[in-house]
């Protein structure tokens, strides 16, 4: 459980990024304590996959910070802030179609020179992913969205990271497959990782996450716990109310 | 070579090792089959050699990291240009063979980052423009740099360069063996040529499956992707554009001392494309691929060549297609059929960047 005097492991604060002029997040602040599941929820274009991305290094930002365990990281480019635990799955997954499955999980360790803890995490992946382990030598491009998913969360995990940011796990799968999704986000987040999940499908986001953001034209409109929102009838009647109707 | 003898129809997948001498063999005896033809001809295989070297280097770039580049012949002028500089009487210094053939391959290496900086947030036909563009600015410098100052010697080009020198043995000169026999220079440029191609071919394929090969590999399939998994992309492409622009211009450097002459039209746009050409008619991403299409698209418009002149002749009485016309009708052809047929090109790349055996043996304890 996150305390509050400990620095947080992740701080945002009036974060603002642009796409040419055109801003795309105005100034948010939000932060993540160690081994916390956080959710931010939004609609289309609130502005969720540009924070995530933002934090990741892969966008530059236009004002304001980002603190990892107490630094400003804001200067440092992706691949580094990659070496000090961050990993991101970027939206539409980023799988490397052409290649296998286990050369892209492989893909994940990269950056790191231990033969041996390489191979025990994989082991580690295979047994909490036993749908990828049946589908090592395919091509990746041929798997299913589902297990594509599964391998582009595999991979991020490969680095050993301390926070891991999820863009939309549940994008273009059935409700299935996304329980299962989120079944795996939460053993992964019971291991001690900290995790930022954005997500459209607000219902299940919020029932999963401890703590959530609500994002709206890239302002952070409302925060609270994941029951809290859940309950917040602006919340219901904004991001949940065609949810609520189909059995 | 392994890629290339699994290439060899029929015997390639029943007898590995049988294709692998076949080859080996054919890529000695070449020069002595084609000399039967008149000298020309060695001379063709000699320039299909300087070819492929050109294909192994654009393909790294195009293939293996995924960036188109139609510029590429600039790397081959750069490197020409600068064995006609430091080895021949324009500036009348004669730098030995040794010493300008890598200064040519920094120079070019350093080009492929001069071109790599401003392009690196570039992709797909942005990149293509960018660098199709930077191509035509090195032949323009080449072709106009003669005033006020005289560098280059504009569109006379440089002549009389120096041809290679090794341990002080000419390559130029016709090698006397006894008084009544003499192995020719052309023979002697041939197998130098191809014991570079043999090298660029063993150096590529580490590469490939290589640290730096999987990173190309990644950034190739998802660039984002390959960032957010800790790969330093703008340190990559740039890798990429340097190593492959190495190439060019060593393949510069020969060329520049095998023909002795210089000039800008060497390295027209034609040129850039006519290598592309070959990249993705052999199988783009593919060693082997990038070989045979160099070899067969830089032999196939010379016997055409040889075919059409008296083909016609014979048919009309006189010519009514020049065979430099018909030479581009007919690789544009090929290339339609290509693309029909065989989308991938002749030999389909393997887009994984280990081999099965490569991973396995990574994987066990």
């Amino acid at each position: 459980m996150p305390t509050e005097e400990k620095t947080p492991l992740l701080q945002l604060q009036a974060l603002q990024v642009a796409y040419g002029g055109i801003q795309a997040v105005k100034g948010i602040s939000l932060e993540l304590h160690h081994g916390e599941l956080v959710c931010l929820i939004g609609a289309n274009g609130a502005g969720k996959t540009t924070t995530l991305n933002a934090i990741a290094g892969v966008l530059p930002i236009v004002g304001g910070s980002i603190a990892y365990e107490g630094k400003p990281i804001a200067n440092l480019p992706a691949h580094k802030r990659l070496r000090q635990g961050i990993a991101l799955v970027p939206e539409g997954r980023g799988i490397f179609t052409r290649l296998t499955v286990e050369e892209n999980l492989r893909m994940g360790a990269y950056t790191r020179r231990d033969r041996a803890g390489v191979e025990a995490d994989l082991e580690r992946i295979y047994t909490m992913l036993p749908r990828v382990k049946e589908r090592l030598h395919q091509v990746a491009g041929t798997l299913s969205g589902g297990e594509q998913q599964m391998v582009a969360i595999g991979r991020a995990l490969l680095s050993r990271p301390r926070l891991l940011l999820l863009d939309e796990p549940s994008m273009g799968l059935a409700p299935l497959v996304v329980e299962k999704i989120f079944e795996v986000v939460q053993s992964v987040s019971r291991e001690g990782v900290t995790i930022l999940l954005v997500e459209q499908n607000a219902n299940l986001a919020l029932e999963f996450a401890q703590r959530a953001y609500v994002m709206e034209s890239g302002q952070i409109t409302l925060s609270g716990s994941g029951a809290e929102l859940l309950a917040d009838p602006k919340v219901r009647a904004a991001y949940l109310g065609e949810l609520d109707e189909p059995a | 070579m392994n890629e290339l003898a699994a290439a060899v129809p029929w015997l390639g997948k029943r007898n590995p090792a049988a294709a692998r001498w076949l080859i080996l063999i054919l890529a000695i005896a070449a020069p002595l089959i084609a000399w039967q033809f008149g000298r020309s001809w060695v001379r063709i295989l000699d320039f299909a050699l300087l070819y492929m070297m050109l294909a192994l280097g654009l393909n790294l770039v195009v293939g293996f990291a995924g960036l188109l580049d139609l510029g590429y012949i600039a790397f081959y002028a750069v490197g020409a240009y600068t064995f006609a500089f430091l080895a021949s009487p324009h500036f009348e210094v004669h730098l030995p063979f040794w010493l300008v053939l890598p200064l040519g391959a920094a120079f070019a290496a350093l080009a492929g980052i001069m071109l790599g900086f401003p392009v690196l947030r570039l992709r797909g036909d942005y990149l293509a423009i960018v660098t199709l563009g930077f191509g035509e600015i090195v032949r323009i410098f080449m072709l106009n740099l003669n005033y006020p100052v005289n560098i280059t010697n504009g569109p006379q080009g440089i002549g009389m360069i120096d041809p290679i020198v090794l341990f002080g043995w000419d390559l130029s000169q016709n090698l006397q063996i006894t008084e009544r026999f003499a192995i020719n220079s052309l023979f002697l440029y041939y197998y130098a040529f191809l014991a570079c191609v043999a090298g660029s071919i063993l150096f590529i394929r580490r590469l490939q499956i290589s640290r730096v090969g999987r990173a190309w590999a990644a950034m190739r399939e998802d660039e984002l992707a390959a960032k957010a998994i800790g790969i330093n992309t703008r340190n990559l492409k740039l890798l990429a554009f340097a190593l492959g622009a190495t190439f060019g211009g060593v393949a510069g450097c020969l060329f520049g001392a095998f023909q002795g002459f210089v000039s800008p039209e060497s390295f027209s746009l034609m040129e850039s494309i006519a290598v592309l050409t070959m990249v993705v008619f052999g199988g783009m991403g593919n060693i082997a691929g990038a070989v045979i299409g160099a070899f067969v698209l830089a032999l196939l418009p010379e016997i055409l060549r040889h075919i059409a002149v008296p083909l016609q002749q014979a048919v009309f009485g006189h010519v009514l297609l020049d065979p430099e016309v018909l030479r581009m009708l007919l690789l544009s052809l090929a290339m339609i059929l290509m693309m029909l047929l065989r989308p991938t090109g002749l030999i389909p790349a393997r887009a994984r960047y280990a081999h099965p055996e490569n991973l396995h043996r990574s994987s066990q304890p």
